[in-house]
């Protein structure tokens, strides 16, 4: 068994009348255009990926992009046109409705950007939903949906209804009622889009921590590249249905594989995404300076305890060997640096 | 030319004008034309014209083609009748077996299965009210008369009307709380001193039956509907028609099917019913958020918890309003279906009418109308009841209710039998008061009516001479006065200027049919008065939905009202204004106005009050007094919706001039009335139902596609 959960193999949706039949008749070579003119609309344009147990791809994209068609084609609210989709192993389009909703009841949960919770039930009851739905006996159900009102911080409030709450307490609540048949994929559109942007922070903050806890392994949608950044293991940036770049953060900002994606990357401060270990040099027998940094240390974080120093920095990983060093003018460089300061 | 081009729908309007009255004035009079009075029909005229088609004949008074249009679709009503003939007498006979007779009978299909339908809608019907009242119908259903005959004990007793009482408020009570319970306790102790028991049990036993059915029906239809485009698109155009068919023409038909009595009464109500409640399903169900149902699919949902447990609770609101609707339409139809036989306060009320006592028809009327509003307000509680799951209740908490009642069943057959004790002489008023034995305040309304008709008669009878011959028959005179091709130009020419080929055709096609079926004038007729009562109710409603919209507080007063008025069964109305004005179309038309008013100012209220605050704000901000706000900015946002209005208001006015036929008017209404006493009346009857409901098409679709286009432009939806 390797550590692949999701695993995509040239996927393709393309919605229109005879979608499929122009598929095969493009032999994999999809031009959005052309399909344009033939009344068919291109959503996702071959992709392909792994995501790995435990790891957070975030897919970043504008609105139309593709990004949530992407999403609903892995958790099959849509049908893919073409290409395969693997969970854990399993064929997911081959599976029949029965084997479906099994794995959903098992092993996927998914949050929406506008909530989606239903309005003629309290909190604890749309937390039990899926239990229910799931033939859980109601008292257990209900048992279980209280301990995540508590995960997500909302005691005290289970008998109110969806109405009563504000956007980031009905987003809680839709992440608790994702969590409550504890499932091993994590699907998140948009969760913090329709949120202020002092509560998105915050939600994310949470979000991570609980993350930490969890371990799921996470697909998460956004248009919002400072989140891709600050949630990230990896990001696919999604432009017109195809996945222009997928890589690590920094490596996405440092590394821009398209014009596209380095538009985005510009603005980015990079001391705020890169790590240490990203700029850092070959450990050499130079001086060192009384100071080291962890290789995972944000370059913001260390920045200025960097710069008082007049010699190169150790750099160390978490047994305290040195594996790198990193000299003050490098974390200049990289900040106000031009844009190929590093390789 | 500027001008022109600044307003060119202005123009097209103007022109279109003109060209309508040059052609009134172009086409005279014929000689020979004057309004046929009921009747006349009947009698073989020498100047008839006659043509015959599918073997029927179709004599019609022939005057030149511009002025009327030969009824070329005479043969209609006679065709409909025969295939209904054929259908249920002679088409597909098969073999069945009789289980009284013990033998096979052969009959046609379409007979069998009504009467078999009939025969389901009796038991059940005859189940709730045995329930209640007693009786020994449900008993000898599951065995037989001779059984019932050797055991005469095992005839169901029928509840005493405390027990009924206490079963009413408990579950108002457990439904919403104290003041549920208090409202359903003092209706049905109203029902019960007053002496209206038995025929409100009858008429809730019909309502029962009827109500659930329509409900299942409609959801069941309407779920079809939101998942089958096909079958969306076969019953649209029914649900169309249904919905400005007046409720008279279906009992018609009905009768033909279905017999006179309960059964028949329930299955048309279900034919009236069933519509507004599958397009509030289907409306409720588009209108779920489709992250809502991607949630539910999420959570592992079949299909059937789908449907079950996310999409019809999401989809609650529109489907409660609906529920409204079908308990609304049921209360009607148990006024209307007394026509056909159908027992209960329904019957007594047009009886009460018939013989003019006013104060009896009063009590009835009152009667339903508190059962519709005591139904609606439980049905809406029961829809909105939450359960508590961390409660910890005892046992007797947990079933206090079912222990209430029992003591409540335990009581009342106590009180019962000492009551039989008590009244040795006549009636067990304990067990139930009887009919015309309780109080009565008839004698009062009566000689309040009297004395009404005493102190103003002279008033009354002033006004209402006025009224008729200075402004209804002048106004009458001018519509019959309209050359038909002058009327379908002018409806075609409408249909173009607001919404193109397609609703010229539309409209076009709707308006000609009408004007080749016999009944051209009758319509002009139902349309004159519908017209004139539209008017007025507009100016009432809108004036009065503006002028309480100014306030919070009377705002909400006024919805509750209309809510209540909307509650009675429309037949109701008719009550007071015979009251005052006799019988006369003057009573008609106040009828339709009071009835017509309610939409009208409600959608006025709820027009002005959706526009949205930011730009109330905006306004404020500009600097604008209450007026110009109301005028610059309320007004043309919420007109929009106010038109929606108007096409209710044009709905509910012309049901109400159809059951104003019952007082006496000379339309279309007139027509189905008799249709329902004459044996060949079923193609009649529904011809004029479809002509009815075609008229209000007509405005529904002129004033839909208009709204349509104008809330596109503002960008409101």
């Amino acid at each position: 068994m390797t550590n692949t959960v999701i695993k995509c193999e040239s996927v393709y949706k393309i919605f229109g009348a005879n979608a499929e039949k122009m598929l095969q008749e493009a032999n994999g070579n999809v031009d959005a255009k052309t399909f344009q003119e033939n009344g068919c609309i291109v959503g996702v344009n071959n992709a392909s990926f792994e995501v790995s147990k435990g790891e957070m791809l975030v897919v970043m994209g504008l609105s139309g992009s593709g990004k949530s068609t992407l999403l609903r084609c892995i958790s099959r609210l849509t049908d893919a046109t073409g290409g395969k989709i693997f969970i854990e192993g399993q064929d997911l389009l081959s599976l029949n409705n029965k084997e479906l909703i099994d794995i959903r009841r098992n092993k996927m949960g998914m949050v929406f950007q506008s909530f989606a919770l239903l309005p003629h039930k309290t909190v604890l009851e749309n937390i039990a939903f899926p239990l229910q739905i799931k033939g859980i006996e109601d008292q257990e159900s209900i048992n279980k949906a209280m301990d995540m009102v508590k995960l997500v911080g909302l005691d005290g409030r289970e008998n109110y209804f969806p109405r009563e709450l504000s956007g980031g307490q009905q987003q809680r609540v839709g992440i608790a009622r994702s969590l409550a048949v504890e499932p091993d994929i994590w699907f998140l559109d948009e969760p913090f889009s329709a949120l202020d942007p002092l509560i998105r922070k915050e939600m994310q903050d949470e979000f991570l921590r609980l993350q930490e806890k969890l371990q799921k392994t996470i697909m998460f949608i956004t248009h919002d590249f400072d989140e891709a950044l600050k949630l990230a293991d990896r990001i696919a940036i999604m432009k017109d249905g195809i996945i222009e770049q997928l890589d690590t953060p920094a490596n996405i900002v440092l590394n821009p594989a398209t014009e596209y994606v380095r538009k985005f990357t510009e603005e980015v401060p990079r001391e705020k995404v890169l790590k240490i270990e990203d700029i850092m040099d070959k450990p050499h027998n130079e001086n060192l300076s009384e100071l080291k940094v962890s290789k995972d240390e944000i370059i913001e974080n260390v920045a200025e305890k960097i710069l008082n120093q007049e010699r190169s920095v150790g750099v160390i990983d978490k047994n305290n060997q040195i594996v790198g060093t990193v000299h003050p003018s490098k974390i200049i460089n990289t900040v106000f640096g031009g844009k190929k300061n590093n390789d | 030319m500027e001008l022109l081009k600044k307003y060119p729908k202005l123009f097209q309007w103007l022109f279109l004008l003109i060209v309508f009255f040059s052609l009134c004035f172009a086409i005279d009079v014929p000689e020979t034309y004057k309004f046929i009075r009921g009747q006349a029909e009947f009698i073989k005229d020498p100047n008839q014209s006659t043509y015959t088609l599918f073997g029927a004949e179709v004599r019609y008074y022939a005057f030149d083609v511009f002025w009327r249009l030969p009824p070329l679709l005479g043969w209609l009503p006679i065709w409909i009748n025969d295939s209904l003939f054929f259908l249920m007498n002679e088409w597909m006979p098969m073999e069945f077996w009789n289980e009284n007779t013990q033998s096979y009978k052969t009959r046609p299909l379409v007979l069998q299965l009504t009467r078999n339908i009939t025969a389901f809608m009796t038991f059940l019907i005859e189940l709730i009210r045995e329930v209640i009242l007693g009786g020994v119908q449900t008993v000898v259903a599951f065995t037989s008369w001779d059984w019932i005959g050797a055991n005469p004990w095992a005839k169901l007793p029928g509840l005493p009307w405390t027990i009924v009482a206490a079963g009413a408020v408990i579950l108002g009570y457990n439904l919403s709380g104290k003041g549920l319970a208090l409202f359903a306790g003092i209706v049905m102790i109203y029902i019960s001193i007053f002496g209206q028991w038995k025929p409100s049990m009858q008429t809730l036993s019909f309502i029962l039956v009827a109500a659930p059915l329509s409900f299942i029906f409609g959801l069941g239809l309407g779920i079809a509907a939101f998942k089958s485009k096909r079958v969306e698109k076969a019953l649209y155009p029914i649900l169309l028609v249904m919905q400005t068919m007046p409720q008279y023409a279906v009992l018609v038909p009905a009768i033909v099917l279905f017999g006179v009595g309960d059964h028949a009464a329930v299955i048309i109500t279900m034919v009236v019913a069933v519509p507004p409640m599958i397009l509030l399903t289907l409306l409720g169900l588009r209108g779920i958020p489709p992250e809502v149902i991607e949630a539910g699919r999420m959570s592992g949902c079949t299909n059937s918890q789908l449907m079950f447990k996310v999409l019809i609770p999401t989809a609650r609101r529109d489907i409660l309003i609906g529920v409204n609707q079908v308990i609304m339409v049921c209360f009607s139809m148990a006024v209307i279906s007394a026509f056909i036989g159908a027992k209960g306060l329904g019957f007594n009320l047009l009886l009460a009418l018939n013989q003019l006592n006013i104060g009896l028809a009063l009590e009835a009327g009152l009667c339903i109308s508190l059962i519709a509003i005591l139904l609606d307000k439980l049905s809406l509680a029961w829809a909105n009841k939450q359960i508590d799951y961390f409660g910890n209740l005892t046992f007797f908490e947990q079933h206090k209710n079912s222990i209430f009642f029992g003591g409540a069943v335990l009581i009342g057959i106590i009180l019962a039998f000492v009551g039989s004790f008590f009244f040795k002489e006549g009636f067990n008023y304990l067990y139930e008061i009887p009919h015309n034995k309780g109080i009565s305040t008839a004698d009062f309304w009566n000689k309040g009516v009297d004395w009404v008709w005493d102190t103003f008669f002279q008033t009354l009878k002033i006004f209402n001479t006025w009224l008729i011959t200075e402004v209804l028959q002048p106004m009458r005179a001018l519509y019959l006065r309209m050359p038909a091709v002058a009327t379908l130009v002018l409806v075609i020419g409408a249909g173009y200027i607001i919404g193109g080929i397609r609703s010229a055709f539309v409209v076009g096609g709707l308006t000609l049919f009408i004007a080749l079926s016999p009944w051209w004038d009758r319509a002009l007729v139902t349309t004159y008065m519908a017209t004139f009562g539209v008017i007025i109710s507009c100016a009432i409603g809108f004036t009065v939905g503006t002028l309480c919209f100014q306030n919070k507080y009377t705002t909400n007063f006024m919805l509750g009202v209309c809510d209540i008025f909307q509650t009675f069964p429309s037949f109701v109305y008719l009550i007071p204004v015979m009251m005052l004005f006799g019988v006369t179309d003057t009573s008609v038309l106040i009828a339709v106005i009071v009835y017509a008013t309610i939409p009208a100012t409600r959608y006025t209220i709820e027009g002005l009050r959706s526009v949205p605050a930011s730009l109330h704000d905006a306004g404020s901000m500009s600097g604008v007094t209450k007026l110009q706000r109301l005028m610059k900015i309320e007004f043309p946002l919420a007109f929009p919706h106010m038109m929606l209005g108007l096409n209710q208001t044009i709905v509910f006015a012309l049901f109400m001039v159809i059951i104003g036929a019952f007082i006496g008017t000379e339309d279309l209404g007139q027509y189905i009335l008799k249709a329902l006493s004459d044996k060949k009346g079923a193609g009649i009857g529904l011809t004029l139902g479809v002509c009815v409901a075609f008229i209000g098409l007509v405005f529904d679709h002129l004033i839909r596609t208009w709204v349509d286009q104008r809330k596109k432009h503002l960008g409101i939806n």
